[in-house]
């Protein structure tokens, strides 16, 4: 029997603020342990939370940019449950009200359009982190460790509806919605620091059923990469339930990375009664129509409607669009180069290939590149002109990187301006013929392969200096004639 | 009629992480029957016409700036821990 396969995500982002979401302390990765907590994130008695205005804000353009309905009256709601990571013994997070509803993602994967209906966007409080430690023996110790640090720390919860349909669309969502949360500075999104995280639920249903089959919640997926071979496994997982004639049970289960698997997690029913009640620390948020305009007009121009516009307003390919819009910086880059040159399509050859492959190599981010929009155009227009030939302008390229210098200086200082002189060139070409006569003979017995031969040659001789075009077009005429 | 009985007072203490002694449990499951027969009382109201107050003042919208406030000492927040290990708090082992 053909199956579908259904996905919802979960996702945690940790907000971009300087303090967490109810106290002064601040909200920064890789501290010494237990140095950024007071009262308050510690959960002692007596204290009161009061909310971050930037947080607050931030998640609100958070939902904005996913065309939620946003609860002009939204309150916050205690989500009871007992684990060493709260000290609080409960979590504050938003339950009834929250910030924002009925949102939705726009996909673009292959030649598809596809929109994924958020379900709700709110805001919450990280819990702090624990430490699992390898006894001597091998083998986990009797005890955890806390690390209060992040407690507190303002975090964005995006529930989707389960739209997804396949791997290729879970894989569009999550890097469209990574894309969005950096555009909006929303959040550093940086997975390996634990600021953007997944949960998916799946679940398969015969083709042409309309009602759910039973769904799995996978849990432990540190990677995008792990999301996707998590969801894989299910899949197969799931199908070989199905077709021996049995029920996929509702549970949640862990990705296992070392085994490859989803494992089953072990814990009590009870697990899940949250007991949601209204926090009495905290009053409710009021945005007015004008707070909302003023932050909705903070938003930038999106990922996806960026990539239509290069294609649209600079004969972009969609797939070099998608490249250089994956990166918010590298596109501004792009936008900047293109202002000073006239041809954005020799522009973007070069951001994708030579840029790009730089910043991959030297681990650099866009806004570290020594090589900036302005230098950049200088060399692509000494290129164009010929007054460098293409290989030269690559190599001087990478000196730019190495150097900070600028392109006509390298190419002043090492002497590698084309030569494109005609009388210049007959002679070389005539001492490379005179210095391989076989080549010459091979030629005229009709090996084309000679002609190849000799332009290497003359562009080995003048260090690749030598004008392509016209050495092609004189050792031709020389040949012939000769 | 609210009905509580022993299962949901052992329910309850579960998630509390109570320990009750069997006289404690007979003692809430009418205790807190009282409370909800209560209820049920304040329920025989028509309330329908009236927004639920989940709220003891009128105030809203009291944020404070993102701006960083000293954190305290090391030795200030382990202070108070039953336990600890170098910089962190140490608890019995959780794995989920």
């Amino acid at each position: 029997m053909q199956h579908e396969t259904i996905v919802g995500l979960e996702t945690h982002a940790e907000l971009l603020t300087e303090t967490k979401l109810f106290c002064g302390c601040l909200n920064r990765f890789g501290a010494s342990p237990n140095t950024l907590a007071c009262p308050v994130c510690l959960g002692l008695p007596g204290v009161l939370p009061v909310i971050n205005k930037k947080g607050f804000e931030t998640a609100l353009k958070a939902a904005l940019a996913l065309h939620c309905q946003i609860n002009q009256f939204t309150t916050f709601d205690r989500k009871n449950y007992y684990y060493p990571d709260l000290p609080k013994n409960y979590q504050i997070s938003q339950n009834y009200l929250n910030l924002g509803i009925n949102g939705y993602l726009e996909i673009k994967y292959g030649g598809n359009k596809k929109r994924i209906c958020i379900h709700n966007v709110h805001l919450e409080e990280e819990a702090g982190k624990l430490i699992h430690p390898e006894s001597a023996l091998g083998g986990g110790e009797d005890y955890s460790l806390v690390d209060f640090n992040r407690a507190g720390v303002p975090l964005l919860e995006i529930v989707t509806y389960p739209d997804m349909r396949g791997l290729e669309e879970v894989e569009a969502y999550m890097n469209t919605l990574k894309n969005v949360l950096l555009y909006t500075e929303v959040s550093d999104c940086k997975m390996q620091e634990g600021s953007l995280r997944f949960e998916a639920s799946i679940s398969l249903r015969p083709i042409g059923q309309e009602k759910l089959g039973n769904r799995v919640e996978i849990k432990n997926l540190n990677s995008m990469k792990a999301v996707l071979k998590a969801l894989e496994y299910e899949m197969r997982r799931q199908k070989e339930v199905l077709e021996s004639g049995e029920t996929v049970s509702m549970e949640t289960r862990l990705w296992s990375e070392p085994n490859e698997r989803t494992e089953r997690m072990r814990t009590k029913e009870e697990a899940h009664d949250y007991r949601y009640f209204p926090e009495p620390d905290l009053t409710p948020a009021v945005v007015e129509d004008r707070w909302l305009e003023k932050q909705r007009a903070t938003l930038p121009e999106l990922p996806l409607a960026r990539r239509e516009r290069f294609v649209a307003k600079y004969g972009l390919s969609d797939y070099d669009a998608g490249v250089l819009t994956e990166d918010k910086a590298l596109a501004d880059y792009f936008e900047r180069c293109v202002t000073l040159h006239h041809s954005p399509k020799a522009v973007c050859n070069w951001v994708t290939n030579y840029v790009q492959r730089e910043l991959n190599e030297r681990r650099l981010e866009i806004k570290d590149f020594p090589v900036s929009p302005e230098m950049l155009v200088e060399l692509v227009r000494l290129a164009e002109t010929g007054d460098v030939s293409m290989p030269v302008a690559k190599e001087v390229f990478v000196e730019m990187v190495d150097t900070r210098k600028k392109a006509p200086q390298i190419v002043q200082e090492r002497g590698l301006l084309q030569i494109s002189d005609r009388a210049e060139l007959e002679s070389i070409i005539q001492e490379v013929i005179a210095e391989n006569p076989n080549a010459l003979a091979d030629y005229k017995k009709g090996k084309k392969t000679a002609l190849t031969f000799l332009v290497g040659q003359i562009m080995r001789k003048t260090k690749g200096k030598a004008n392509p075009q016209m050495v092609n077009e004189l050792l031709k005429k020389k040949l012939e004639a000769g | 009629m609210a009905v509580i009985d022993k299962k949901t007072i052992e329910h309850v203490a579960l998630l509390a992480r109570l320990e009750l002694s069997e006289e404690e449990k007979e003692l809430f499951v009418s205790q807190l029957g009282d409370i909800l027969t209560y209820i049920e009382k304040l329920k025989e109201l028509d309330t329908s016409k009236v927004e639920p107050m989940a709220y003891a003042t009128a105030t809203t919208n009291v944020f404070r700036e993102d701006v960083p406030t000293p954190s305290l000492k090391l030795e200030e927040v382990l202070k108070n821990a039953p336990a600890k290990f170098q910089d962190f708090f140490k608890v019995p082992k959780v794995i989920e």
